[in-house]
């Protein structure tokens, strides 16, 4: 077992008890069920299960037991792994911008357990052929975690036409079926998504975006699109998907997760969908949460994300969502372009943000400004989407299982590709100073960094 | 007058110029029109320097203005365009932008169909880099050569005059920058144009928004037509030419409720019958010519200034006979 003393968690300081293996479960009388987590994650060899670590106990001074090491964490802030349901790790096919090992060695120095990975790859990840290789390369790398879970694409070649075979690729691993970035513009298809994967209890998840109003666009239409002639999109585009997806849910009775929620407009229709009672759940980056639409301003192509940076009343309104829970995941929308492709004209450059190494840092820094607490966090971005996307999570209750990491809140670091584990650093806080990092993590008990 | 240092690397667009800037280089540009009218039109001003030509966009009459603009001064000019140059072959704007740095040119003249191209190569490169239009964004030197035709018509005086511009504002480069300098001399800036062809947010635009153009020509000093790009139509942003043309044709009639003698520009290459009636296109009052005049001693004026940064060494232009 191990004691941790003296961290700090929720604004207390606290201590925390572990298990290591399973004796020690044993001994505790902690029962396992064979869920379906575990079912595909036997094939990790993990420590996770009956083998791995789990929480004890959390509270104010515990006494170490007999034969436990005990390590002081004073000064550290101590979170629950971190679940993130929105990353892109371009393997197969686009290896120089990010591959499954430098993309989960930035999940587990970022404080991630588990990654949810879209199926935008090349080949796109429409069948269990696809599956099984991204897991494989996986467990290769990262035996201990943190988790890899591959999106299945809703179309083949996520070309909006053709279902992909979800049976093959839910039984390959897949609990997520999603048409990623290419929005499908036939409300037939998405209707038909939802109800084949449905019965494969697979979550919709959907990026949503009116494929002809958004059309060439390269940033928020706005004042400052006018202002430098650039095509810009609306937000009304964003949501008018959001409106369709929620009818289609609240009509099929099937669930439906929006991803990357940027404005006012969507979170209204979702706040009045969550009021009678539709099964919606959202999502939103840290990015919506404290850049506007001048972060583009001057061209810089490290701003260019899809959907785009809005204006200073949407990121208020993301605020407010986190807050109240009408968001209920955060997550990244990890999207790594190298340098040399984000280094051209703003129309030329592709959209994206690479997010593992800064997701925490950022909204730590929220907390440093009021605006969220430890408690938003733990919410929205390790018990929220372990329960929407059914992974285990830590809630710090007895027997849970035992993820975890320490954030040193007074390490200061330059946002740079140096200092990134990602293979790429395309990121608007390029250059800046940042307070805050993960500086230990443990998945399943085991110290993975 | 007591030589004024130019402090600028990059023209990038008329709003990074002050008033006072704007009117030196109109100034010089005045000067060096004379020069254009002389027999010998050469002057050794920018002799050993290297002006860079680099459109890769279609263009032949802002080319061939800053080619003749260039010549004129003594400098040595290399056009380069897209086609049979490497950026064809997949090479990025940035290397080929090294490359041509590697050169060692004094001016860098670029044509690009990306917003804030120029820009770009200025943050990266040590020489002078001319924006000779990018993408919606800017076109300065059509700016100040339109500046310098409507000083020139109007005998100096800006303030109270109000001018109107007719077209498809949403992608155009011209009105951008020209909104930014009427607007700051004084010029009442009028826009008029359906929705299609608008951004939808003008609120950094200090402009009147017209959709009738018989109510938008009333009483202007006046009218600067744009070209109307034919892809517009095929992008459905116009039903067809021939309903734009009803609406937004430039003709006699109009120009009866605009002021007496009011003036004409257009920056061309112009779609007669499309934007402007060919006989308000050739009545007299159309600046049209005098504008491409202009055009090449404005680009004089600006070759000259980047060239030298007005440095007090170079020659004086008028010394050049």
């Amino acid at each position: 077992m191990i004691l941790f003393k003296n961290a700090a968690y929720l604004g207390k300081t606290v201590d925390l008890l572990i298990t290591e293996n399973a004796e020690e479960n044993t001994k505790m009388g902690f029962s396992f069920a064979e869920d379906d987590f575990h079912k595909h994650y036997q094939n990790y060899g993990s420590n996770y299960g009956k083998q791995g670590g789990r929480i004890v106990e959390l509270k104010e001074n515990i006494t170490a037991p007999e034969n436990c090491t005990v390590i002081d964490m004073a000064g550290k802030v101590l979170f629950p792994s971190l679940i993130d349901v929105h990353v892109h790790f371009r393997d197969p096919g686009m290896e120089w911008k990010e591959d499954i090992n430098t993309g989960l060695e930035a999940a587990l120095h970022g404080g991630y357990s588990h990654v949810f990975c879209m199926a935008n790859t090349s080949p796109v990840n429409d069948n269990a052929g696809i599956v099984r290789y991204m897991l494989e390369k996986a467990r290769n790398t990262h035996p201990h975690g943190p988790f890899l879970h591959p999106v299945a694409a809703a179309t083949l070649g996520l070309k909006g036409e053709a279902l992909t075979p979800l049976g093959e690729m839910a039984e390959a691993g897949c609990t997520v079926v999603s048409n990623d970035g290419v929005p499908l513009t036939s409300t037939e298809i998405v209707r038909r998504v939802m109800e084949y994967g449905s019965d494969l209890d697979m979550l919709f998840v959907d990026h949503c975006e009116d494929p002809f109003l958004a059309r060439g666009a390269h940033m928020n239409e706005g004042k400052l699109s006018a202002k430098l002639g650039v095509k810009g999109q609306p937000d009304i585009g964003e949501a008018l998907q959001v409106g369709r997806d929620i009818m289609l849910s609240e009509y099929l009775q099937i669930p439906v997760h929006i991803c990357h929620v940027s404005c006012r407009k969507s979170l209204d229709l979702i706040r009045r969908a969550k009021e009678r009672g539709v099964d919606v759940t959202a999502e939103t980056c840290p990015h919506y949460l404290l850049l506007d639409e001048n972060a583009i301003d001057n061209y810089n192509t490290n701003a260019k994300v899809n959907p785009p940076l809005r204006v200073w009343d949407d990121v208020l309104a993301m605020r407010e969502g986190v807050k109240s829970g009408l968001i209920d995941c955060l997550i990244t929308d990890h999207a790594p372009h190298s340098a040399q492709e984000k280094e051209n004209p703003l129309d030329m450059v592709p959209n994206g943000i690479s997010g593992l190494d800064t997701a925490l840092t950022l909204l730590w820094k929220l907390v440093g400004e009021g605006v969220l607490t430890q408690e938003d966090i733990v919410r929205a971005y390790t018990v929220n989407p372990g329960k929407r996307f059914k992974v285990p999570y830590n809630s710090f209750a007895k027997g849970d299982v035992a993820d975890f990491f320490f954030f040193d809140p007074s390490f200061e670091w330059v946002v740079n590709k140096e200092n990134f584990h990602s293979k790429s650093a395309n990121t608007p806080f390029l250059g800046q100073t940042l307070k805050g990092r993960v500086c230990t993590h443990y998945l399943g008990g085991k110290k993975v960094f | 007058m007591a030589i004024q240092k130019w402090r600028h690397k990059d023209l990038l667009d008329v709003s990074y110029l002050s008033n006072e800037e704007i009117l030196l280089i109109l100034d010089n540009a005045k000067r060096f029109q004379e020069v254009n009218l002389r027999a010998v039109k050469k002057v050794p001003t920018l002799k050993g320097k290297t002006v860079t030509l680099f459109f890769s966009e279609p263009s032949t009459r802002t080319r061939l203005s800053f080619d003749t603009a260039a010549k004129r001064l003594s400098a040595d000019t290399f056009a380069l365009g897209k086609a049979g140059s490497s950026v064809q072959k997949g090479e990025s704007l940035k290397d080929t932008a090294l490359t041509l740095q590697a050169m060692h040119p004094d001016i860098i003249v670029i044509r690009d169909s990306s917003s804030g191209a120029a820009q770009f190569l200025a943050e990266r490169l040590d020489c002078s880099i001319v924006n000779g239009g990018d993408g919606w964004h800017a076109h300065p030197t059509q700016a100040l050569l339109d500046a310098f035709s409507l000083r020139e018509a109007w005998k100096g005086e800006f303030a109270g005059k109000t001018l109107l511009i007719l077209g498809d504002i949403n992608h155009s480069r011209v009105a951008r920058s020209n909104i930014n300098w009427l607007t700051r001399f004084g010029v009442k800036v009028r826009i008029c144009s359906p929705k299609t062809l608008l951004p939808r947010y003008l609120d950094d635009f200090p402009v009147e928004v017209y959709s009738d153009l018989h109510k938008a020509v009333q009483g202007v000093d006046a009218v600067m037509c744009l070209r109307l790009q034919l892809e517009r139509q095929a992008a459905g942003l116009l039903p067809d030419l021939g309903d734009y043309s009803r609406r937004y044709c430039l003709t006699h009639k109009h120009l009866q409720d605009a002021k007496p003698g009011a003036k004409i520009l257009h920056p061309g290459p112009m779609n007669r019958g499309l934007e402007i009636s060919d006989e308000i296109a050739d009545c007299a009052d159309s600046l049209v010519l005098n504008q491409v005049s202009a055009g090449v001693a404005t680009r004089m004026a600006v070759l000259y200034l980047y060239g030298t940064r007005n440095d007090g060494i170079t020659l004086n232009p008028q010394v050049g006979e």
